[in-house]
């Protein structure tokens, strides 16, 4: 089995890593060109990092530690995905998180390294805890993800504002727990620390072991998956329990860089912009396919582009706008059906390109299939 | 082809057929009677014809852009972007009447056709970009939002305009004091918007094409529907709700707020599936959605009158409720299939 695995693995190395450029090439590209044009507005200052209080800064450094809980959320994502699900309840366990944390904290000794770590381990518990649960919903009991998971994005911020009774607790600026957002290891912020080790663990852990293929076979086709002897319902468990487990550690870091728990607040739309991203990185909402890095290129674009607006000049009321550009660009890039409709008049067959008649072919095409 | 959203379509099951279909909006409208017996057995006034003329009065915006999304989500789609569309056609409207000093009927007519139009356009990019619903809805939401913003990121509030003034003029069945009640103008759009859902989704050709379109977008091609008219057709229903959500809104609180309808897409969706529909499409009921909207309103209305319970609780019972109904769901299709085989 293993031999034949390499096998395969070996022989479709060259290819896989020739469609995986081609699929990082435009979002590297979109992200370049927002870096340059920061350059051209800002100067070099922002692209370079700076060393203030021994900690990094500086413009970039500063959007990769504020993307730090997107980009965990967005890496949940993209498995969730990968298996042909969503998790829309990711802003509500964001939430969730923070607010035990906090309420937690506040409650007992703040500078307690002890209570900080229980209150760190209780957050991350029930966030897997949610996340399973949300996995159990798709996998045993068949209900479809975004079904599954509209349950708790809507209930979750009620559960996080009865955990802080309608508060918004703030805890002390010297408790530790606050240095997972601002603090610095070796100059490097926390999170972008965290970020970090969590991209590479769930890259080493989905690249080097079968377990990525296997996401991707039970997003290619559930059934299918089952009956050549994959376990799909543990996986699928297991990859909203991650989704969960990330979303819970973003809300940690929310939370201990702003020093408190917006039960309202914290997170709002986060599954929105995390959707956004894994589709900017050329993971397909359709699943059996998964790019972490894409993902990671997409939150750090999203970061990028909410600074590109501010600093050429235009007011923040612009984000919403800039982003649904990006939405729609992006979803009409990756149609094949958009591009085909694009390149019709430049292949000069059938001028005019009437909609209907592609819409037909389509039909045709799945009857054939 | 593109009805492979992001979920999987259950295998067929009695929710389509027979008397069983009936189930989910018969627990519905049950859980209503159940609800309002428990209110007017602990709390004083609850009683009152006005209580339930009021469930009306406050949600007559989301009972409209919940009828929309009743359509959207029969065809098997999803529409994120009635919140914002909302927002941004109420704010148009105010922008419009109070900046620009356009007559408030044209205005209103404007914003109308121009909620249509952004809906079909969305429904096109769905079907002939083969883009899929959620996706297409997420950069409305994003877009509408944003051009909300900029119109105004402040209040504007419409102020002596005898149009905007008529939305809550109302009309007394029998007085006030002795067992009466009154309804405001708005009720009454509302209403022709379900009455007009109603015949249009069942005796009307359109209607039929939905619910095969949402039962299985392949047969309905087979079968010769025109899968492409009908598709289109309900975004375009669905943004002319939401366009028309938000003038209603603008009707009831003569003013708009660029934050308004935030999350009210969820509100909807949850309405909508409360009220006995299958989010993949091809079941439900629009008097199903009335129900499940007056469910929420009688929700909240219930946690106002008590006072002991705060408003976060209303979100978790929405949930618990969703959880309840999409259960019962799958045990009705489970034992469909068993029955089948």
């Amino acid at each position: 089995m293993s031999a034949l695995l390499d096998r395969s693995k070996s022989a479709a190395r060259a290819a896989w890593a020739h469609q995986y450029f081609r699929r990082l090439i435009w979002p590297l590209g979109v992200l370049l060109v927002l870096i340059v044009v920061n350059i051209a507005v800002t100067g070099f200052d922002f692209i370079i990092p700076s060393v203030h209080d021994g900690r990094l800064g500086g413009a970039f450094v500063n959007i990769l530690r504020r993307s730090a809980p997107l980009l965990l959320i967005a890496l949940g994502m993209t498995l969730v995905i990968a298996t042909k699900g969503i998790d829309l309840s990711v802003g509500a366990v964001y939430a969730i998180g923070a607010a035990i944390a906090c309420q937690w904290i506040i409650g007992r000794d703040q500078m307690s390294l002890g209570v900080v770590f229980v209150a760190v381990a209780i957050a991350i518990a029930v966030a897997a805890a949610i996340g399973a649960w949300n996995g159990l919903m798709v996998a045993n009991f068949g209900i479809q993800p975004i079904v599954a998971t509209l349950i708790l994005m809507i209930a979750g911020r009620g559960i996080a504002q009865l955990i802080t009774g309608g508060q918004i607790p703030s805890v002390s600026d010297e408790t530790p727990f606050v240095e997972l957002g601002r603090g610095a290891v070796l100059t490097i912020p926390v999170p972008i620390i965290i970020a970090g080790v969590v991209l590479a663990a769930l890259a080493l852990l989905t690249r080097t072991t079968a377990l990525g293929m296997l996401l991707e076979s039970v997003g290619g086709n559930p059934e299918a998956s089952r009956l050549a002897g994959i376990r799909s319902k543990s996986i699928t468990v297991l990859v909203y329990l991650v989704c969960g487990l990330c979303a819970g550690l973003a809300g940690l870091i929310g939370a201990a860089n702003l020093g408190s728990a917006d039960a309202n607040n914290g997170g709002l739309w986060i599954e929105l912009d995390a959707i956004l991203a894994v589709v900017i990185g050329g993971t397909a909402l359709l699943g059996g396919r998964f790019f972490l890095l894409g993902t990671t290129i997409g939150v750090a674009i999203i970061g990028t582009l909410e600074v590109t607006i501010i600093n050429i000049g235009l007011s923040s009321q612009w984000q919403f706008t800039a982003k649904a550009i990006v939405v729609l660009v992006v979803a009409l890039l990756q149609s094949p059906e958009f591009r085909a409709w694009v390149a019709k008049p430049l292949r000069g067959k059938r001028p005019g390109g009437a909609p209907s008649a592609k819409a037909e072919s389509t039909g045709e095409e799945a009857l054939v299939k | 082809m593109s009805t492979d959203t992001l979920t999987e379509r259950p295998a067929r099951s009695t929710l389509f057929d027979g008397l069983s279909r009936y189930i989910p909006i018969g627990a519905t409208v049950a859980l209503l009677v159940v609800m309002y017996l428990v209110g007017t057995g602990n709390y004083r006034n609850f009683g009152e014809p006005q209580v339930v003329a009021n469930l009306f009065v406050n949600n007559a915006a989301l009972l409209i852009i919940a009828v929309g999304m009743t359509f959207v989500i029969l065809s098997g789609g999803i529409d994120l972007s009635v919140g914002s569309v909302m927002a941004f056609s109420a704010m148009s409207c105010a922008w419009l009447t109070v900046e620009a000093g356009i007559p408030a009927e044209t205005a209103v007519a404007m914003v109308l056709v121009l909620g249509t139009v952004s809906g079909a356009a969305t429904g096109a990019v769905i079907h002939y970009f083969n883009v899929q619903p959620f996706i297409a809805t997420l950069a409305g939401l994003f877009l509408y939002r944003g051009l909300t913003l900029q119109i105004s990121d402040r209040d504007v509030a419409i102020r002596d305009n005898a149009f905007f003034d008529w939305g809550m003029e109302r009309t007394e069945f029998g007085n006030v004091r002795d067992g009466g009640f009154s309804l405001p103008n708005i009720v009454f759009i509302a209403g022709a918007v379900v009455l007009i859902a109603f015949v249009v989704l069942h005796y009307t050709r359109f209607g039929r094409g939905v619910y095969a379109v949402g039962g299985s977008e392949q047969s309905a091609l087979l079968m010769g529907l025109p899968v492409a008219r009908t598709k289109v057709g309900v975004y375009a229903v669905s943004g002319f709700c939401a366009a028309l959500g938000g003038v209603v809104a603008a009707f009831s609180t003569k003013s708009a707020d660029p934050l308004g309808g935030l999350g009210l897409e969820l509100d909807a969706i949850a309405a909508v599936v409360v009220g006995g529909a299958l989010l993949t499409g091809g079941a439900g009921f629009v008097l199903g959605t009335v129900a499940g909207v007056m469910v929420m309103g009688m929700l909240s209305t219930i946690i106002s009158f008590d006072g002991r319970f705060s408003s976060w609780w209303a979100r978790i019972i929405v949930g618990i409720l969703l959880l309840a109904f999409i259960l019962l769901q799958r045990v009705l299709a489970r034992s469909g299939e068993k029955r089948k085989t």
